[in-house]
């Protein structure tokens, strides 16, 4: 599954938009910038010859080591990576996008880092970008609905996070 | 009956006798009502982990469960009684009894064999189609009292339907009381004696549709699948009934039962002979003349009022060819209430909308084309069930409609002079016919 | 009236108003598949909105994944979708093996389509079942079970459990078949052959099914893919995809050699393809699609599950045999603690109820760093909102029912 020529016609329409390639991985991923991310998902979903109409997951990684001698062991910056997996089902292609965001906008804590939302793109990405909202902490910016979907609405916290902390208790209910 | 208890009680027409008689009745519908539903609800579990490749109850009273349901009526009763905080609390309650009193008063009309009714209706078809439209008040009160949107949505959905499908129900039924000439279940009953050709179903074959119309009807109305959306347990929990629990829930669950076999036992009378079996037992076995049914004449009374002591008074021959006839329709009942078994196990559900689509483009247009068709061939003349086989059936009629006026009984003596295989034997029968009025006034044998 | 305890000034005024009803499909309730949730706005009959409200099952999988290793983690695979919980099981196996670029001896390969095709038989008995049921037919879940119990009879014996088995794991299979095995399998296959024609007749072809389900819920291919639904929900709107053709190359060739049809409807002519099948001296018809039904309903979805166990059936005779005449290894297991390398990895299976994903990042530790799990029925209930717009209440257990989902796998 040769993504070459995709990719250069990635880079030829979106130039600095393309931050990283990676075709040695086992999934070759393309890292985006999320100020382009929306057009490149439409460029996807209707270019002819590629037509990723299918949007199958979109997951968030948090990479961050809690503890610092492991921390200095990584050749990484603390951050969270929004990974796209997309399919087309007219041409069997598959492709990773991947967009690299801060643990937290700005470095205030507590701020969530925000992603342009593709919702409009797929419809599918509704309730995948909740979840991603829901259970790590990415503001999905231009989302119709993004509310809790797993956790209760009153929930505080992002479970998927390295650094999160069960709550002692929840409305009664010991947590730890 | 009355009579003769005041007989008993050397009373000389007292009220006495008519409580008596009167408590007798209630007493036997209520053991028919109750033990009607024990043995249904057992058929119904029976029947249904067969069709579904499993053994139903096999535990309580020997090997086959007959006792399960009894069991489960002590359980009910033992519950705790709930009643929700938002529900109208004396609505609440007194929804249940509603419509077992409606299912329990149609049973008066119903005669078990000829002469043996609670109470003789001259315009029993009229009564009992009447008093069963009386349990949708149960229902909506139910739902409307049980403060729950789901109980609400089941008791619209009901009242909607019941009251939809009574119409194709009184066309249908109007059908076989247009054939007879009379409104008395009693009458209907008799003149079908004989052997199965005397059938009002195999009369002509738009009584057979009318038949099978009619029972179609009669599911629906009663709330039995396919048409059961009222209760529809996998869309609404439990629809009208879901807040009910322990005495309260059995008795809308016996209600069920016994409108079933009320309207299985209606269509048995109206169609399919009543107590009158495929052959003629009674008459093969010379226990009671086929001459002689719906006799007013004292001879034919069960219990003698004249004659010492209790059992000299019996009539032997007279109660047990009644006793086969109350068996008889119980048969034929329960054979109904078993086909509703057959088709609830079998089928989906349908929607509101399709239920009463199904009611107002199919079932009336159906009970209509039945009602002209029938009234067409009697009016044509055409053969029916009873003529091929040379039996009369209006002979019968004409003895009641007798009030003892000497004409009539001429003419009836003189039909059966002519009786034995001549084709004039139907020319005179439907000429009597069509000198009869056709309200009449019944003088039932044994009262 | 309110039984609704949702604390929203918008909808404590939608709930007094007397023309709309909010009702609360909530989540225990005998046809909503689990503990989903469904809230719908309703005039009378006709429902305008449906709001599903899922995560009642969440039992936080993908976090416990970060603390577990690959084979510690494949009971939690099991109870996602927990009715076909091999075709799990196979999934996670699969994603593993992928980042080790681990490959299976040949018989293990062939155990493993055996074992998956009869995991996509009894989930699609159970799928029919309860659609039956939930229209309020009683009598085909229960035939249904009757066989689905032989089926779990048969994985009983090989691997102990019959629900929540952890056979299939990365590297193989815990063991191997037992000896007499698949000559039950054969006698199961032999009596199933008479109960499908049963089913259809109560089911299939049934005319009051028929009116409650075709022409319901009817979403086009261009929806359906938007929304990313998958397997039969897919299938039954006529696209012509599923993973076991057109799939990745690591799974495709476990089914390299095997002859079987992809049960979709061709879009222009809306007719499926021919039952070239040969079932013991039998040939196995399909029933004629009746005239309501439009391509894309319910009827449909329906209609494909009941063909595609007729194609499992056939996969499981032609792996049986293959089984059979492979000798060796069938695919121990890898270590306890085996280290994943420095990589990620995502890979898709068919499911009986969908593609079910799996994706992991490894950090060189035997535990992750990473585990998602991406699942069909969350998707496909997605589709949820926008079908049930203006239809009628009784619609939306049917609706619900034939997109097949189960909250094991919404939630994890």
């Amino acid at each position: 599954m040769s993504d070459i020529p995709l990719v250069s016609e990635l880079r030829l329409k979106f130039g600095e938009g393309i931050i990283d390639v990676n075709l040695e991985a086992i999934d070759e991923w393309v890292e985006v910038n999320p100020d382009v991310l929306v057009e490149v998902c439409q460029f996807l979903k209707e270019a002819e010859g590629f037509r990723f109409d299918m949007c199958n997951s979109i997951t968030v990684v948090d990479y961050l080591h809690t503890d610092p001698k492991k921390a200095a062991k990584v050749d990484w910056e603390p951050h969270l990576e929004v990974v796209y997996h997309l399919s087309s089902i007219a041409t069997k292609l598959t492709l990773v996008l991947k967009v690299k965001i801060p643990r937290w906008k700005n470095g205030v804590e507590g701020d969530l880092p925000t992603v342009p939302s593709v919702a409009g793109v797929w419809a599918t990405a509704d309730w995948h970008e909740r979840e991603a909202y829901d259970l790590s902490g990415v503001n999905f910016l231009g989302h119709p609905n993004l509310k809790r979907i797993l956790c209760p609405d009153d929930w505080e916290g992002y479970p998927l996070r390295k650094d999160y902390e069960m709550p002692l208790e929840y409305h009664g209910i010991r947590g730890r | 009956m009355a009579d003769f208890v005041n007989h008993i009680l050397t009373l000389e027409d007292s009220w006495i006798g008519y409580i008596v008689a009167a408590l007798v009745a209630a007493v036997l519908i209520l053991h028919v009502v109750a033990v009607g539903a024990l043995l249904f609800i057992w058929m119904e579990r029976k029947i249904s982990g067969r069709i579904q490749d499993r053994l139903g109850p096999t535990r309580v009273g020997g090997k086959f469960g007959w006792l399960q349901t009894l069991a489960d009526g002590i359980k009910l009763i033992a519950k705790e009684d709930v009643t929700p905080d938002l529900a109208d609390k004396f609505l609440f309650k007194i929804a249940p009894y509603v419509g077992l009193a409606a299912s329990y008063a149609a049973f008066i009309a119903l005669p078990f064999a000829d002469g043996v009714v609670g109470q003789h209706v001259n315009t029993a078809v009229f009564f009992v189609l009447a008093v069963l439209g009386l349990e949708v008040f149960s229902v909506i009160l139910a739902g409307y009292s049980s403060g729950s949107k789901w109980s609400l949505f089941g008791a619209m959905r009901e009242a909607a339907q019941v009251v939809s499908y009574e119409v194709p129900l009184g066309m249908c039924v109007v059908v076989p009381v247009m054939i007879c000439g009379t409104m008395n279940l009693t009458t209907i009953a008799n003149m079908q004696a004989g052997f199965f050709t005397n059938w009002l179903v195999f009369n002509d074959p738009f009584t057979f549709l009318t038949a099978i119309v009619y029972f179609t009807c009669a599911t629906a109305g009663v709330n039995r699948a396919p048409f059961d959306l009222a209760e529809a347990e996998s869309e609404l929990v439990a629809g009208f009934h879901t807040e009910y629990s322990g005495l309260r829930w059995s008795l809308f669950f016996m209600a069920e039962y016994s409108s079933m076999f009320i309207v299985a036992a209606l269509a048995s009378i109206l169609f399919f002979g009543g107590s009158h079996g495929p052959i003629p037992i009674a008459d093969v076995l010379g226990l009671l003349s086929l001459d002689n049914l719906g006799s007013s004449d004292p001879a034919f009374h069960v219990f003698n009022e004249d004659g010492g002591g209790f059992f000299a008074s019996l009539n032997l021959e007279i109660a047990i060819a009644r006793f086969l006839g109350v068996a008889n329709l119980l048969l034929k009942g329960t054979i109904g209430v078993t086909v509703m078994m057959w088709v609830r196990w079998s089928f989906p559900r349908l929607r509101i909308d399709q239920v009463m689509t199904m009611c107002l483009k199919y079932c009336v247009p159906l009970a209509a084309v039945g009602f002209l068709g029938a009234t067409a061939w009697q009016a044509l003349d055409l053969p029916t069930g009873n003529s091929l086989m040379n039996s009369p059936r209006y002979s019968h009629h004409e003895l009641w409609t007798a009030d003892d006026s000497e004409s009539a009984v001429e003419e009836a003596s003189s039909n059966e002079v002519q009786t034995p295989h001549e084709d004039d034997t139907h020319a005179a029968a439907k000429a009597v016919k069509l000198k009869t009025v056709p309200v009449s006034v019944v003088k039932g044998g044994g009262r | 009236m309110a039984s609704s305890k949702i604390d929203d000034p918008r909808v404590i005024e939608f709930d007094v108003r007397t023309d709309e009803m909010l009702i609360n499909m909530g989540p225990q309730h005998p046809s909503t598949h689990g503990v989903l949730r469904l809230v719908l706005r309703t005039d009378g009959e006709v429902v305008s909105d449906v709001e599903p409200h899922i995560g009642y099952l969440h039992r936080c999988a993908e976090k416990i994944g970060e603390n577990l290793t690959a084979r510690q983690w494949i009971p939690y695979t099991d109870r996602m979708d927990y009715l076909a919980a091999m075709n799990m099981n196979l999934g996670w196996s699969l994603v593993i093996e992928k980042m080790l670029e681990y490959d299976l001896p040949e018989r293990g390969r062939h155990l493993r389509v055996i074992i998956s095709e009869m995991g996509r038989i009894a989930s699609h008995l159970v799928a029919m079942g309860t659609y039956g049921l939930d229209l309020g037919s009683f009598t085909p879940f229960l035939y249904g079970f009757r066989e689905r119990e032989k089926i779990l009879n048969l994985f009983e014996e090989a691997c102990g459990a019959r629900l929540t088995y952890s056979y299939l794991t990365p590297g193989g299979a815990t063991a191997d078949l037992p000896a007499d095995w698949t000559g039950k399998c054969r006698q199961f296959l032999a009596e199933f052959k008479e109960v499908i024609p049963e089913l259809h007749t109560l089911l299939t072809t049934n005319s009051i099914f028929v009116s409650r389900t075709a022409g319901i819920g009817v979403m086009s291919a261009k929806m359906a893919i938007d929304y990313g639904c998958t397997g039969p929900v897919l299938r039954g709107s006529g696209v012509y995809h599923d993973l076991r053709f057109h799939g990745e190359e690591r799974y495709t060739e476990m089914y390299d050699g095997y002859v079987f049809d992809v049960i979709c409807a061709d879009p222009a002519t809306g007719k499926y393809p021919e039952s070239n099948y040969e079932f013991h001296g039998d040939s196995l018809d399909y029933p004629e699609i009746p005239r309501q039904a439009v391509l894309g309903d319910c009827w449909h979805r329906f209609y494909v599950r009941m063909l595609e166990v007729v194609q499992s059936v056939r996969l499981v005779e032609q792996a049986i045999e293959k089984y059979e005449a492979t000798s060796g290894d069938w695919g121990t297991p890898i270590k306890l603690v085996q280290k994943l390398p420095v990589k990620e990895a995502y890979m898709e299976t068919e499911a009986p109820r969908g593609q079910m994903g799996f994706y992991v990042v490894g950090n060189g530790d035997s535990i992750p760093w990473r585990v998602r799990a991406r699942s069909s029925s969350f998707c496909n209930l997605s589709v949820t909102a926008p079908l049930c717009q203006g239809i009628l209440l009784a619609d939306i257990p049917a609706i619900v029912g034939s997109l097949d989902v189960v909250m094991g796998e919404i939630d994890r």
